[in-house]
């Protein structure tokens, strides 16, 4: 198991390194720079701000003074954009909103995802399993930046049940609407899982074992059913993560919350380029961590995947 | 699917050398074909999904034509003799408020015919998802047969490369990349996302070949046609490649709708498709501007997409069902 780890992270840290210098190498191919454009400025002063941000040396020191903040310091130095904020402050404020959306949204989708998919594979080819998977395939196909909207259009600005848009603190009625909008994918997603992993299992021996040996159907189905069954939807964590995070820069920006999305989409379109090189490398790191983990529980659930 | 199946045609191809479009026909005679042409007939939902993604095909292809012969406006038409239409109008309603057929999904803040939009926007937004993903199949075939067929160590390295790939937060990257490299003009934009969008997506179909390859090499037709002396490039991409096209076009089935959905991800965010050209997901983000007074702009390209990613799903669904019943992904 150790050496498991051990393996995992000899490939995870490189790759978070890679991501940071392919974001890096991207951004300092590309034509222009911060500065080019509307917010041109005089020489002079472009030249001191130029030797400020060390700009005015060559690529390999650039890249090599960038990339030793990072690892050394975790230091992504100071954004172009919000002056004098450090790039770091603004992934801490900005994470918490994230965060909550994403971990809701996940939490809801599980709840909702694993009850829908159970019962449809229990009642497998009846109404309520054709219907309940209709509205699935529905929920995959529906960007979420048409239901996000229309959600809107409907609970605020038809029924002024909910407010449209805004981060209103945790919790809040704000997030009810962003949280259903980033859910609905994940939710169709794990239902569909949960109901073929389920039908999978439910054919197997040890159920039939079960069931022979006279226990009830509420435990075949939860104690030995579900422990099976949701193997595909424990594996399945780690592409909804990295869904998760592009489905939190359009809930963001759809719904005006302060996010780490929000900022990265920003950051990207003004040319920020440390705030750019910061999120990407929080995001990769959390993503690949999380991924590595999922890995580790998934080898320690499933006795039948080996270690290497 | 029965390896036998596949083998016997192949096999005749092999030795008879027969020339690709007589082997086209050839495979399409087999029972394999037909039999799953049959089962995907069966089921309802795949049979309504086929008829909806042709029909929005053919609309989209032919749509902006017959509006322009039949109305006279092109989709980036606006009315700019009479400025009484340059505003967004709700479906079927003419400028006095009447009802009229000109415009049956309305107009958007400069006048422009919505239906004729849409319809421009589905051959761009289609164009783009059949388009990425014939490049993630090139790429993804040749990658994941090669490695298949060469094995050992360099399969080792291959798919050890496609593993790290995997775990690459890649929308994030496309993002940087595509708001980097701005192209100022739409064609060059358009160029970059299908560079972009194809290069994420052939890691799973790598894969897919890779194991069908893996399951087939060691047949006997392929011994055969080693004896025989053909070179390992022919035996891969003539007696290997096609024999992995079940699975291959059920992903690739599945691979369109979600490169759609990636397109008018970027599309919305202002990434991806630039004005003139329109794709539904640019079309879309227009419309959550004005979500509160003009609704429609929002709702019919939204609603098609919706639509025809749906059906696309349940088609591939049918297709997966029909080609290879023992293959459950989701």
């Amino acid at each position: 198991m150790l050496r498991f780890i051990i393996r995992r992270l000899l490939i995870t840290i490189p790759t978070i390194l890679v991501v940071i210098t392919i974001t890096w190498g991207l951004i300092k191919l590309a034509p222009g720079n911060f500065y080019s454009g509307e917010k041109r400025l005089p020489a002079a002063i472009e030249k001191n701000i130029r030797e400020k941000y060390s700009l005015d040396k060559p690529w390999y020191q650039q890249y090599a003074r960038t990339m030793a903040n990072i690892v050394l310091r975790f230091d992504f130095g100071t954004s172009l954009r919000f002056e004098g904020q450090s790039v770091n402050s603004i992934i801490w404020r900005s994470l918490p909103v994230s965060a909550a959306v994403g971990v809701l949204a996940y939490l809801l989708a599980l709840v909702v995802g694993i009850t829908v998919g159970s019962i449809a594979a229990l009642k497998q080819n009846s109404r309520w399993d054709y219907s309940s998977m209709a509205l699935a395939m529905l929920g995959i196909s529906v960007p979420n930046f048409v239901l996000g909207p229309i959600l809107v259009l409907v609970f605020s600005l038809g029924l002024y049940w909910l407010p449209p848009s805004r981060w209103g603190g945790f919790p809040s009625k704000n997030l009810i609407l962003p949280v259903l909008t980033l859910s609905a994918l994940y939710m169709a997603y794990i239902a569909r899982l949960t109901r073929a992993g389920m039908l999978e299992v439910l054919r197997s021996d040890y159920i039939r074992t079960a069931r022979a040996k006279g226990l009830s159907e509420k435990d075949v189905v939860i104690k030995h059913g579900l422990r099976g069954g949701l193997m595909p939807v424990v594996s399945y964590t780690g592409p909804a993560l990295a869904f998760l995070l592009t489905g939190t820069v359009v809930v963001e920006r759809i719904f005006a919350l302060p996010g780490l999305g929000n900022y990265f989409i920003q950051a990207s379109l003004n040319r920020d380029e440390p705030l750019i090189i910061g999120i990407v490398a929080f995001i990769s790191i959390t993503l690949l961590f999380m991924n590595m983990l999922v890995d580790i529980a998934y080898a320690y659930l499933d006795p039948r995947v080996r270690y290497h | 699917m029965e390896p036998e199946n596949k083998i016997s045609p192949e096999m005749a191809v092999a030795e008879a050398d027969v020339r690709p479009e007589e082997a086209g026909e050839f495979v399409r005679g087999t029972s394999l074909w037909r039999d799953a042409w049959r089962r995907l007939l069966k089921n309802k939902l795949a049979v309504f999904g086929l008829i909806v993604v042709v029909l929005v095909t053919a609309a989209s292809i032919a749509g902006p034509t017959v509006i322009k012969r039949s109305f006279g406006f092109t989709p980036d038409y606006i009315p700019t003799n009479d400025v009484k239409l340059i505003r967004s109008f709700p479906p079927f309603t003419g400028p006095d408020g009447e009802f009229s057929w000109k415009h049956p999904m309305g107009t958007d803040n400069a006048g422009r015919d919505q239906l004729a939009r849409v319809l421009q926007g589905g051959q761009i937004s289609l164009f783009v998802g059949i388009i990425a993903t014939l490049v993630s199949l090139f790429i993804g075939i040749s990658y994941g047969a090669i490695a298949g067929y060469v094995g050992g160590r360099i399969d080792d390295v291959m798919m050890r490369i496609v593993d790290v790939l995997y775990s690459l937060p890649y929308v994030i990257l496309v993002i940087v990349l595509l708001s980097m490299f701005r192209s100022q003009t739409p064609r060059g934009q358009l160029t970059l996302l299908f560079v972009a969008l194809g290069s994420v997506s052939w890691l799973t179909m790598a894969r897919i070949v890779r194991g069908q390859v893996l399951s087939l090499k060691n047949q006997e037709f392929v011994l055969a046609a080693r004896a025989t002396g053909v070179s390992a490039p022919r035996i891969i991409f003539r007696h290997l490649v096609p024999n992995t096209l079940g699975p291959v076009i059920v992903y690739a089935t599945l691979t369109i709708p979600q490169i759609m959905l990636t397109e008018a991800f970027l599309s919305f965010l202002g990434l991806g498709v630039q004005a003139p050209l329109a794709s539904w997901g640019s079309l879309a983000a227009d419309g959550v501007q004005n979500i509160a007074i003009f609704p429609w702009q929002l709702i019919f390209p939204g609603v098609t997409m919706a639509l025809t990613l749906f059906s696309l799903n349940f088609l591939g669904d049918g297709l997966r069902d029909a080609l290879d019943p023992q293959m459950r992904t989701i």
